[in-house]
């Protein structure tokens, strides 16, 4: 199915004052599909939620399952929403949150029960549906939240963070659990966070905002990967990718932060202001030097999840950080740092100019 | 041991406090079943023998004095006391609560100008205003009018239900608003079901306070309006008479007409308190 008989955003634009928030956003959600909504905090993602939700004022055009409603009240637009802070009722008991929307549409009662209990099934709340929203846990609350977004069936789904006020654990449950939930709604779905793990979770797609536009919309292995700029490269990923600043060497290779690598084929030279991004992952440590490598020393080790993250300074003085899968060297141990072949982002003027440099070394 | 010390303090410092408060209430209730003369004998006692003569006389409506009898309208000014108050904190929070609605969610131009001039009502004080608006109303022809009273009235009940209602609606937040239209019911529907809901501790103690300020009120009734449109607090002034101050009468009648805002305040007591501390009984 296409994005026209599911959420189509042209053009969207969004100021406060003179403050242009969004400068023409376009994005296609077909149904059934989920679009993370990427930005670092302040960025605009709610703003264009609410844009399209009809909360806000703005330009540009919004349709829903083929029906333009961008001159529409919130009420009128048949979308669903999860807030950030839930915003549940707090005078009214679980149950009568989650009916809500289905009132609305003045479903009959025994149909308002039927599909109630059905979602608080789907969404294992049916045990609280009494209570009131203050007697609730932050996942229940969070749960009857996305019940109520979820309850008429709407052809589109806008979630805001929906994940953001619960705690580690219930966050990892509901990652695997809500693209599951999103794909059986068939319901187009924006889905905004600023956790770049939870954009890879739960995205087929991560549209990057920056700047009132969306740079980047590709599926999250590709925003990866091959970030579009130097922007989304820094914010999509943790810890951060290094950024190193990058000088051609004679014979068609590169030169950053004492690492060498070949120039891509791509590319004859490097322009002045050439980066080198090197995602830590794809930094290995050796024992002893090597062609390429750069010496460095171990500054702090601290483990991430599986892995041990590795803070190193080169001989020229830069920082590195380095994301090792086996047993971290010791702090204060001289080592070399290579570039594993394949994986060198090279970035000009903000842009990414190539990816994959240094693949030739994997020949050698 | 020492916690048992630290209540004994608490509940004397609390009896300290009760007795300077209510003390002149229940001397004011001991005086309503006494006689002039027993009120004024000196020293004065707490020996006597109670009597209902001055709740007669308010009730009958007839005043026995030394120098004949007289007519006492205080039925019709108790009367009086409960229409204006009500029908003034009435239409107040009619007009007050989307009033405070509006403030509370639209920045609009000299919003803020006009929210503060309301309050400024509050602390300007009422002589100031009141020259001018006898003869504006005699103008108008609302002088002497329940109308014209009520009128007035909303300078004491607007301020305060505007300004407590408002808070409220700030504390409730616009969210769950936004949540409630995008379910698909119209503005309209949201702030019957939600936004009054959510405020109504607030509109609660504001009408229950704009209640007991209108009935408190004596300057206005007293240039505004005569005697039959006046309210208690106006008409204890027939006790001053040519014969003396019939103090026993006077006592009567406060009794009697603090008796309904008393008991309001007994019953909203709860709504009172978590209206007026706002935030700090959030669920």
């Amino acid at each position: 199915m296409s994005a026209a008989e599911g959420l189509l955003i042209r053009g969207l634009t969004a100021a406060f004052g003179k403050r242009e928030v969004l400068r023409g956003v376009d994005l296609a959600v077909a149904p059934g599909e989920t679009v993370v909504l990427f930005g670092p905090s302040g960025v605009g993602k709610t703003v264009l939620l609410r844009a399209v939700a009809g909360l806000e004022r703005a330009g540009g055009e919004v349709s829903v399952a083929g029906r333009e409603v961008s001159g529409l009240p919130p009420e009128a637009r048949g979308l669903g929403m999860a807030f950030q802070n839930f915003a549940l009722y707090p005078h009214l008991p679980a149950r009568e949150n989650i009916a809500s929307p289905l009132r609305a549409r003045r479903l009959p009662e025994a149909e308002i029960a039927r599909r109630v209990g059905a979602i608080a099934a789907l969404l294992r709340i049916g045990h609280v549906l009494d209570h009131a929203p203050r007697e609730l846990s932050n996942g229940q609350k969070q749960r009857t939240a996305l019940a109520r977004a979820l309850a008429a069936e709407p052809r589109a789904l806008l979630l805001d963070d929906p994940l953001r006020n619960v705690d580690a654990k219930l966050r990892y449950e509901m990652r695997l659990e809500l693209p599951r939930l999103l794909a059986r709604s068939g319901a187009a779905a924006i889905y905004v966070t600023q956790d770049y793990r939870e954009a890879m979770a739960l995205g087929q797609r991560v549209a990057v905002l920056l700047d009132g536009r969306i740079v980047q919309d590709a599926p999250p292995e590709e925003v990866y990967d091959q970030p579009a700029t130097v922007e989304v490269a820094r914010l999509f990923g943790d810890p951060p990718i290094n950024l190193l600043s990058a000088e051609s060497l004679p014979g068609g290779r590169l030169r950053a932060a004492g690492l060498e690598v070949p120039l891509p084929d791509s590319l004859r030279a490097l322009p002045p202001d050439a980066q080198l991004g090197l995602r830590p992952e794809h930094l290995s440590l050796l024992p002893s030097p090597a062609p390429g490598a750069a010496p460095a020393s171990v500054v702090a080790v601290t483990p991430l999840h599986e892995r041990q993250v590795v803070l190193l300074r080169t001989a020229s003085g830069e920082e590195l950080v380095a994301s090792l899968a086996g047993a971290a060297p010791p702090v204060g141990a001289a080592v070399w740092a290579a570039a594993e072949p394949g994986h060198a982002l090279l970035f000009a003027g903000g842009q990414r100019i190539a990816h994959g440099a240094g693949r030739e070394v994997a020949a050698a | 041991m020492a916690d048992l010390v630290l209540r004994v303090l608490r509940g004397l410092a609390l009896a300290l406090v009760l007795v300077f408060f209510l003390f002149p209430i229940v001397w004011i209730l001991l005086m309503s079943f006494q006689t002039n003369e027993t009120i004024l004998r000196l020293p004065p006692s707490l020996a006597f023998d109670p009597t209902l003569a001055n709740y007669k006389a308010l009730l009958t409506g007839t005043m026995e004095t030394s120098s004949g009898t007289l007519q006492v309208t205080f039925l019709r000014n108790l009367g009086n006391s409960v229409l204006l108050a009500s029908l003034s904190v009435g239409l107040s929070l009619l007009l007050g609560v989307p009033a405070a609605y509006a403030f509370a969610r639209f920045r609009f131009r000299l919003g803020e100008d006009i929210a503060f001039t309301l309050l400024s009502f509050r602390f300007a004080p009422p002589l100031l205003v009141l020259l001018p608006l006898s003869l504006y109303f005699n103008e108008l022809g609302l002088a002497d009018t329940y109308a014209g009273l009520i009128w007035v009235y909303q300078l004491i009940c607007l301020p305060l239900v505007l300004w407590i209602v408002r808070s409220h609606f700030e504390e409730a937040g616009v969210e769950v608003e936004n949540a409630y239209r995008l379910d698909g019911h119209s503005w309209w529907a949201g702030f019957r079901k939600v936004a009054i809901p959510l405020a109504m501790p607030g509109i609660a103690a504001a009408g229950l306070l704009a209640f007991i300020f209108a009935w408190n009120n004596f300057v206005f009734a007293l240039i505004l309006a005569s005697a039959d449109k006046q309210p208690v607090t106006v008409g204890a002034l027939a006790f001053v008479t040519a014969s003396g101050i019939q103090y026993g009468q006077i006592a009567a009648a406060i009794v009697l007409s603090i008796l309904p805002t008393l008991a309001l305040a007994l019953y909203a007591q709860r709504w009172l308190v978590e209206g007026l501390s706002l935030g700090a009984v959030k669920g």
